[in-house]
């Protein structure tokens, strides 16, 4: 059986000689075909002696195993190679930078804005809005804040005829609110406000959030809840929350909130102009001339109302030590929130 | 309202150091401003008296100066014009340091030696009024350290009172208050009385009884003003309250302002000629102020006058002729009391800078006005002397604040501060204590009467602020309302603004805020409305209300492209102010602006300029959110803004939604813009609407597509073309989509080829050939018919 072992031989060289799968295939047809060598030697069996036959189809069995073995591994081997170098070819350098439009971001103004709304709608608050240009009567009258009150002074009106105004405070909505729904309320007005003023820490045009809460046995105590509660959640800071007595004519008894210093956690800096305490809030109990605007009966009602500035809660936030820049709209700065 | 913390204490010992003090009355609601000490640290500086001077033998503007410093002789020597001999002035001591950190030493100078130096009150840290040194009275000791005869171990303490507690504009009104927030008792000196030495008495008529329930009035004859110097103590008591000493009898009625808080003025008798008159102004009635300003008046201002003129505002300054001058010898005093109303608003009207009017129009005390008349004579006498006429007062009880009993109930401030304990007792003796008449007879709803200086006191939450106040905000407990849930009040059918905000910026707009008033002139550039006028802008170029959001983006895109960034994306949402009439229409919009490459720079894509179609694009994904994309329409049209063959109007069904197109060539060149800008705005509302969505059952049959591609004339709109393809394919058009357009080489140059890819599905059946061919035909033959088309 010299012939065998010569045919493994080359059967092994041409499989090694193959190195795609189409030579491979025909190398397997070439062998194990139909017509193949191997398969002719099978066939040639019957032309051995009855004795050697049994010992002559074993060996060339074994090798046709043998080699079809050997075949799929290398079928394998050759497989792998052509994915290799596809893969290979195929490579990228993913570190280059991706394709496409980048997110913008919303202004610092809207992003706080947006940050004290989720607050409160979660405390079932809802959000109310209303007109900038607005009449004497919702933004002074109805406030208890006559003609020539003096709190007018503070108020630096923009003025387009004596009962046309830019509303100077959120608080108009309040009243609108309340003559529009019955007791209780819930609500929050964000929105534009307009002052007469420009410098270093004024801008003609700011943000304010004004909240009021009207229900039964309304107090003193909840403001002070609920106010404490949002600084906190707004800071993410446990931080020192102080009421101090304060005069808004729409509030009695009225109080400024002031809060443990952000930067320096109280123990004074530039911001805090070395007090340890900001400033961020005026709030107090809805005056009863106020509920009476609103068509509200203060003997069997109460309410809390707190106002403050959208900008100074932002600075204090990420930091912005410029007023100014918020109204800029210098990319640079927009791009950082 | 600033004051010397010493002067304070003269009245009331609160028992507290001043940095207790100043936390006490910061949560007592008198927010402390500022805790300054009177000066800078000058030691080392005596009194000291020039008795000599002689011309320095070399140097012409300088003297050399013996000076006596209570103890010896020193020479020094000295620039100053005002040396001479006999003045008191402050010496600084070798060793000495100036606040401006100058070490003074002893020296030769140009050969003469100076043992310090002769000081000017601006080198010693103090306001100064005059050039030159610092001269003291006459009286002032030599030798005595400065610090000690100024009394300069004080602090200056300023509080930032709250409009409703002008009580406290004067060192009475503090000390009562601090007696009050630290119980200590009021240890302030009692009014006094001085003895009527004359009989002149001022002829006095009230015309307005309603603006002026109270005028007092008294004579001081024969008075010495040109020798009368203001002392010292009180100087330096109105500098520390931060005002300047002018004379005398302009000291002495400030100094009771700041005493007692009530406002005084003071004629010069012989310029008064026949009765003072309070009354109203005539119109066009002239009055020259002390301040120099010439007013012209009209009936809303109360005056006083004599018989000719305008003598005065009342309660707000005096005027120039009637005023004390040099050569005054007699004086009429006023002491009034004005009712706020007719004080309020009038300063700074007429741009007057005024401390009476500050304290009128925020009230004073009614019963104030004789104590302050007779402190005010008593000073008087001693600085310029005089004889004392007796006080004239008119007053109308009928217009006079009648003590107000307030209804108090404890029940209610209970609830209202959340505070279920309070004591009964605890809240009259506080009550008390402020002053106030309790009257709790008629059981559970007091009456209580404040006293006439709390006059900001006038019902029953004014009480509960009050206790509150003195219970301690602080002490009050904070707790959260606790109600019953209440389901929100949301609609499906109504998106939020947010949402519309957060599709731009994933799409890679910022978000800008811009002003609400805006520049005329680009207003009108931009070819709005004409615009809602403010009366009193901050500028010009902040003087209208915008129209369009776009006339603040586009500056804030120029304002980018300067500086170097060549790719904006911006929107804003807000209000637009549109005059209807006489009336406004203040409608949120949302509106956008841009302009550079379409991406952010990268290596993928070759360097294109944002296009008309990017923009639109951004505007479309505005609209999907809807649910109903169908029902928006973009029609070519006209807008002064926008290049006429780039502007589309976007249409709700037929309600106008807003604009979007490329900004005109023209405006882009008179703002230095040479890249084009693509702007959108569009109301809010419409996009707000949206559609709760209807689940469709899923087509389980194989679609089909077929492309196909027609010659159209080159102005023909896409639209006619798709509005007639889905009328040929009918409900078996599941999607159109348009996969190329092209113009050019191989065609005529007056059309233009749309290739457009048709997907159909019937949702109960595979469709069969002859009936994919029977849309195709309907299809095209509509669209060769209605858009003169061919297919390619």
């Amino acid at each position: 059986m010299q012939h065998l072992e010569q045919l493994v031989t080359e059967a092994r060289a041409a499989m090694q000689a193959a190195t795609e799968a189409a030579e491979l295939d025909q190398v397997r047809v070439r062998f194990f075909g139909k017509k193949g060598r191997l398969t002719e030697q099978l066939k040639q069996l019957g032309t051995l002696p009855a004795e050697e036959r049994p010992d002559a189809g074993a060996r060339i069995n074994a090798a046709k195993t043998q080699l079809q073995q050997e075949l799929e591994s290398r079928r394998q081997e050759i497989e792998q190679r052509t994915i290799d170098a596809l893969l290979k070819k195929e490579r990228i350098d993913v570190t280059l930078p991706g394709r496409g439009p980048r997110p913008g971001a919303l202004h610092p103004v809207t992003r706080t804005l947006d940050r004290i709304e989720s607050f409160f709608t979660g405390m079932g608050f809802a959000v109310a809005e209303g007109p900038e240009v607005e009449d004497d009567f919702h933004n002074f009258e109805a406030l208890n804040i006559p003609a020539h009150h003096p709190a007018r002074a503070m108020h630096d009106t923009f003025y387009f005829a004596p009962d046309r105004l830019l509303r100077t405070h959120t608080s108009p909505v309040q009243i609108r609110v309340m003559e529009a729904q019955q007791p209780p309320h819930r609500i929050i007005c964000p929105g534009r406000v307009y002052r007469c003023d420009s410098d270093v820490t004024h801008t003609p045009m700011f943000h304010q959030v004004e909240g009021l809460m009207v229900d039964q046995d309304i107090s003193f105590a909840h403001l002070k809840g609920v106010v404490s509660a949002f600084l906190r959640t707004f800071f993410e800071q446990d931080l020192g929350v102080r009421f101090r007595p304060s005069y808004f004519p729409f509030t009695e008894p009225s109080a400024e909130v002031d809060m443990q210093c952000v930067l320096c956690g109280g123990g004074g800096c530039r911001v805090c102009k070395h007090t340890g305490w900001l400033e961020v809030m005026g709030c107090g109990m809805v005056h009863p001339k106020v509920l009476a605007a609103g068509g509200v009966d203060a003997e069997r009602f109460s309410g809390f109302a707190f106002g403050m500035g959208v900008e100074r809660l932002a600075m204090l936030r990420y930091g912005v030590d410029d007023l100014r820049m918020f109204f800029e709209n210098d990319l640079r700065f927009l791009a950082q929130f | 309202m600033k004051f010397s913390e010493a002067w304070l204490r003269e009245w009331i010992d609160p028992g507290v150091d001043t940095e207790t003090l100043a936390r006490r009355l910061t949560m007592a609601g008198l927010e402390v401003d500022a805790v300054e000490p009177v000066s800078g640290v000058v030691s080392d500086v005596v009194v000291a008296e020039v008795v000599a001077t002689a011309p320095h033998p070399d140097a012409e503007r300088l003297r050399v100066c013996q000076v006596d410093d209570g103890t010896q002789r020193v020479q020094v020597v000295c620039g100053a014009e005002n040396v001479r001999v006999g003045i008191k002035v402050p010496l600084v001591r070798p060793g000495a340091q100036l606040p401006d950190g100058t070490l003074i030493q002893a020296a030769q100078i140009r050969g003469q030696g100076s043992a310090g130096m002769l000081a000017a009150a601006s080198e010693l840290g103090f306001e100064d009024a005059i050039d030159g040194l610092w001269e003291f009275p006459l009286d002032a000791p030599a030798g005595v350290p400065l610090s000690d005869y100024l009394g300069l171990d004080d602090t200056v303490i300023e509080v930032d009172l709250t409009p409703n507690r002008a009580d406290c504009l004067s060192i009475l009104g503090l000390a009562r208050e601090v007696g009050l927030i630290t119980d200590q008792p009021f240890k302030g000196p009692d009014p006094v009385c001085v003895e009527v030495s004359s009989t002149v008495r001022p002829d006095v008529q009230v015309d307005d009884w309603q603006a002026c329930p109270r005028f007092l009035a008294r004579s001081l004859s024969a008075i010495d003003l040109p020798n009368a110097v203001t002392p010292i103590w009180i100087r330096e008591r109105l500098r520390r309250s931060g005002f300047r000493s002018i004379d005398p009898v302009v000291d002495v009625t400030n100094y009771v302002m700041l005493e007692l808080g009530q406002p005084m003025h003071a004629y010069d008798a012989d310029q008064v000629s026949g009765a003072l008159r309070v009354r109203r102004a005539r119109a066009q009635e002239q009055l020259r102020t002390l301040d120099g300003k010439a007013l012209e008046l009209d009936s809303s201002v109360l005056v006083i006058a004599d018989d000719e003129c305008a003598l005065g505002m009342a309660g707000v300054m005096g005027g120039a002729n009637s005023g004390v001058g040099a050569n005054t010898r007699n004086l009429v005093l006023e002491c009034a009391h004005f009712i706020p109303e007719v004080v309020a608003g009038r300063a700074r009207r007429f741009g007057l800078q005024s401390e009476a009017a500050h304290r009128f129009e925020r009230g004073v005390d009614p019963e104030l006005p004789r104590r302050a008349l007779e402190r005010a004579t008593e000073l008087l006498v001693q600085l310029v002397g005089g004889t004392v006429g007796p006080i004239v007062e008119v007053s109308d009880p009928q217009g006079l604040p009648s003590p107000t009993r307030i209804p108090l109930r404890i029940e209610r401030i209970r609830r209202l501060l959340g505070l279920p304990g309070l004591e009964a007792s605890f809240v009259r003796g506080l009550l008390q204590r402020m002053g106030a008449a309790v009257d709790d007879t008629a059981g559970s709803t007091w009456a209580v009467t404040p006293p006439t200086h709390r006059f900001d006191l006038a019902i029953e939450e004014d009480l509960v602020e009050e206790v509150g106040r003195l219970y301690g905000y602080d002490q009050i407990p904070v707790s959260l309302p606790a109600g019953p849930l209440r389901p929100p009040v949301t609609s499906e059918t109504l998106r939020s603004t947010r949402a519309l905000r957060d599709l731009l910026v994933a799409t890679g707009y910022q978000e800008a805020i811009t002003y609400s008033f805006v520049d005329p002139v680009v207003e009108q550039a931009l070819g709005g409305p004409a615009p809602l006028q403010l009366q009193n802008p901050m500028s010009a170029d902040m003087s209208v209300m915008r129209t369009t959001l776009w006339s603040g983006l586009l500056p804030a895109v120029s304002y980018n492209l300067n500086r170097q960034q060549p790719r904006v994306r911006l929107f804003e949402t807000g209000l637009r102010f549109l005059p209807l009439g006489d009336g406004l229409r203040q409608e949120p919009v949302i509106a956008g602006a841009a302009t550079g490459s379409r991406w952010p720079e990268g290596w993928t894509d070759a360097a294109e300029g944002v296009d008309f179609f990017d923009a639109k694009g951004d505007v479309e994904r505005l609209l999907r959110g809807t649910g109903e994309f169908d029902a928006f329409r973009f029609v070519a049209g006209v807008h002064p803004a926008l290049h006429p063959g780039q502007t589309a109007q976007v249409l709700r069904e037929d309600e106008s939604v807003g604009w979007l197109g490329a900004l005109h060539p023209k405006l882009a060149a008179s703002w230095e813009i040479d890249q084009p800008v693509f702007l959108f705005e569009l109301a809010v509302e419409p996009l707000l609407r949206a559609r709760v969505p209807s689940h469709q059952p899923l087509g389980r049959f194989p679609s089909v597509r077929r492309d196909l591609a027609f010659l159209v004339d080159v102005d023909l709109p896409y639209d006619r073309l798709r509005e007639a393809v889905e009328e040929g394919a009918g409900p078996l058009l599941e999607q159109l989509s348009v996969f190329d357009l092209y113009q050019g080489e191989g065609i005529d140059p007056k059309r233009k080829s749309i290739a457009l890819g048709l997907t159909l599905r019937d949702r109960s059946r595979t469709l069969v050939d002859s009936e994919v061919q029977a849309a195709v035909d309907q299809v095209v033959a509509l669209v060769q018919d209605r858009c003169a088309a061919t297919l390619r």
